[in-house]
């Protein structure tokens, strides 16, 4: 094999200057090909070792604030301090993640959180639904104009549109309540009816019109037909939705005081604005730590379509 | 729906359209209480002095003035725009990992989910953690940087240091999604570009420059325009890291300096005469892009 390719090597770089290959270059190629073969397996297996490599240490930055966030909440209040640092808390005090529920609103927190994302997910993707139905499917006067004026909103800033937003909820006295973070929600949201429309667009039109045929209401069609068929773009973007909601900071910030009403993200932030003057890190961190830990879990189970429908998200836009 | 009076139309028609209206009536008027009223209202407030509880008193153009002699909002929109640093960076290391894992190897799917959990993860908790990680004394970062023999600075009160920690962060952050959307996209460039490149002799830089980058460019585009549009709109970590806007006001960003006028001196007109800035400036970001996309994608056809 290599003897064979000491003399087929040579005439292979005139070949090669002619673009097209005419006459010279067929016997020539698999010749090229053979010699590369074995050496470019090599370099595939060497390539994809440092690729491993370099990835592998760019996964341990990635990881490292979260592993070490974990840690220290596991720590001593002394142990936190301790040079060289323990990676591995010496001793575990899982103490910490008991203090946390009475340290602060953290129970509050979370039942907020989880009635403002859960209300507006569910109510809103059902709203987000229709809508994309209406405008995938059917026919309607200013279909075009009503979907880009709609999508230019998506051009607004929203700190260009919270100061009035706030002085009308302040206006009906929503102030310190969830009713500011749940009720803009729950009519919907542009990008979901955006991707629907798009997942809707490659379902043939033939079903809704034969289901009309039948005689079937367009609520019909829509329990019956659109949901079931657009389930997985749905699930994607209502656990999008469902995490940003969760993560929401500013919006929040703005409309809750009172510690009761405040949601999970607050809770942590004044944990952190709080117990840092007393040092108290593993506290701050273990209550940090819970509240990345549902999202976290959430993304786990449901990577895949997290993923998919992210990388998708990208291509389309 | 009163405009469907033509005679012509069929009764199957008309109720089509009604129950269509009916289906997108629901976010229009989202729409209409939520985004537009609110921004002609934001609008209008601009010209005035309002603070937020008595009647808005008509002035003119005088926030508008007014903003632009303000040392603080002026240092707010640099240190927002200084911040977009980040961007190029977090761009070409992504475009670099997608290219890592598109190769055929064991570990990409494990790879994938460990540089994703930044981007899924509460961008407060995140905040909280890295604060912790910048500490000068105890943190994270000098303890790494103190392995290599660098005594590393006490990040968020160093006024040279505040700006590159949180951009740091934020590359740390968005990596992952970057990452995602270049590597959806690699996978969708035909083979047989590079394996006729390659037959033309072409280099694997050559490869890279003359087929991947422009094969990947709307994706390059769309992530340009979306971490544009995020990243004027910094505010999270600036409120969790730096509570008072950074030694002498360094991190501040416009959003943060928005935000505390509004709502801590309550001086809404001149906020809202701000947060108008801020649209514009988001809207004509997009628009640049917009057009400038058009152009290369007449090139590359």
């Amino acid at each position: 094999m290599s003897a064979q390719n000491v003399i087929t090597t040579p005439p292979l770089e005139p070949s090669q200057e002619i673009p097209g290959g005419t006459g010279g270059g067929k016997p020539a190629r698999p010749g090229r090909a053979g010699r590369g073969s074995r050496s470019a397996k090599e370099t595939l297996r060497l390539g994809n070792i440092l690729t491993t490599l370099l990835l592998s240490v760019g996964a341990i930055a990635m990881i490292a604030p979260l592993a070490w966030t974990f840690s220290t909440s596991l720590k001593t209040k002394d142990g936190v301090f301790e040079l060289p640092p323990q990676w591995i808390p010496d001793p575990f005090v899982w103490e910490n993640y008991a203090r946390i529920w009475t340290a602060g609103p953290l129970l509050s927190g979370i039942q907020n959180s989880l009635i403002v994302a859960c209300s507006v997910t569910i109510v809103g993707s059902l709203a987000s639904a229709l809508a994309a139905f209406a405008f995938a499917k059917m026919r309607m006067p200013f279909k075009n104009v009503l979907f880009l004026g709609l999508l230019s909103g998506l051009m607004i800033p929203f700190p260009t549109l919270m100061i009035p937003q706030f002085t009308i909820f302040a206006s009906i006295g929503w102030v310190d309540t969830l009713l500011p973070l749940i009720v803009p929600g729950l009519f919907g949201n542009i990008i979901m009816i955006f991707f629907l429309r798009q997942f809707l667009n490659s379902i043939p039109d033939s079903i809704v019109e034969a289901a009309r045929i039948d005689g079937a209401s367009y609520l019909q069609i829509f329990w019956t037909l659109i949901l079931p068929a657009i389930r997985p773009a749905l699930a994607a973007q209502f656990i999008l939705w469902f995490m940003a909601m969760w993560n929401d900071y500013l919006a929040p910030i703005i409309y809750l005081n009172s510690p009761g009403t405040q949601t999970l993200q607050l809770v942590i932030a004044n944990f952190n604005a709080q117990y840092a003057i007393q040092t108290d890190y593993p506290l701050i961190m273990a209550a940090s730590f819970v509240a990345l830990l549902p999202v976290l879990i959430v993304f786990v189970v449901f990577q895949r379509q997290i993923i998919e429908s992210i990388a998708l998200s990208g291509s389309k836009g | 729906m009163s405009t469907i009076t033509r005679p012509r139309r069929s009764r199957l028609h008309r109720k089509e359209h009604q129950a269509a209206l009916a289906f997108v009536a629901i976010p229009v008027i989202g729409f209409l209480l939520f985004t537009l009223f609110p921004l002609l209202f934001s609008v209008y407030a601009s010209f005035t002095n309002w603070n937020g509880i008595s009647a808005p008193v008509f002035k003119g153009l005088d926030n508008y003035t007014k903003m632009f002699g303000d040392r603080y909002f002026l240092k707010s929109l640099w240190n927002t725009l200084y911040m977009m640093i980040g961007i190029p960076i977090g761009l070409v290391i992504s475009l670099a990992l997608a290219l890592a894992m598109n190769r055929k190897m064991r570990g990409t799917t494990f790879f994938r989910t460990v540089y994703y959990l930044p981007v899924i993860s509460s961008i407060a908790a995140v905040a909280i953690l890295w604060q912790w990680a910048f500490n000068g004394d105890f943190g994270l970062i000098n303890q790494g940087l103190a392995l290599v023999g660098i005594d590393g600075p006490n990040w968020l009160q160093d006024t040279a240091t505040v700006k590159p920690a949180l951009i740091i962060m934020a590359v740390w952050k968005g990596l992952g999604y970057s990452m995602l959307l270049y590597l959806a996209a690699l996978q969708s460039v035909p083979r047989y570009l590079y394996e006729a490149a390659a037959l033309d002799g072409a280099t694997a830089w050559q490869q890279f420059r003359h087929i991947t980058v422009p094969m990947v460019a709307p994706v390059t585009f769309f992530l340009i325009v979306t971490s544009v549009i995020g990243g004027s709109q910094i505010f999270v970590e600036i409120n969790i890291m730096t509570p008072t806007g950074g030694p002498e006001f360094e991190s501040a960003s416009i959003v943060w300096y928005i935000w505390q006028k509004a709502f801590d001196n309550l001086q809404m007109g001149y906020a809202s005469a701000m947060s108008v800035v801020l649209g514009l400036l988001v809207f004509v970001i997009t628009f640049i892009q917009f057009r400038l996309n058009r152009r290369n994608q007449f090139s590359i056809d």
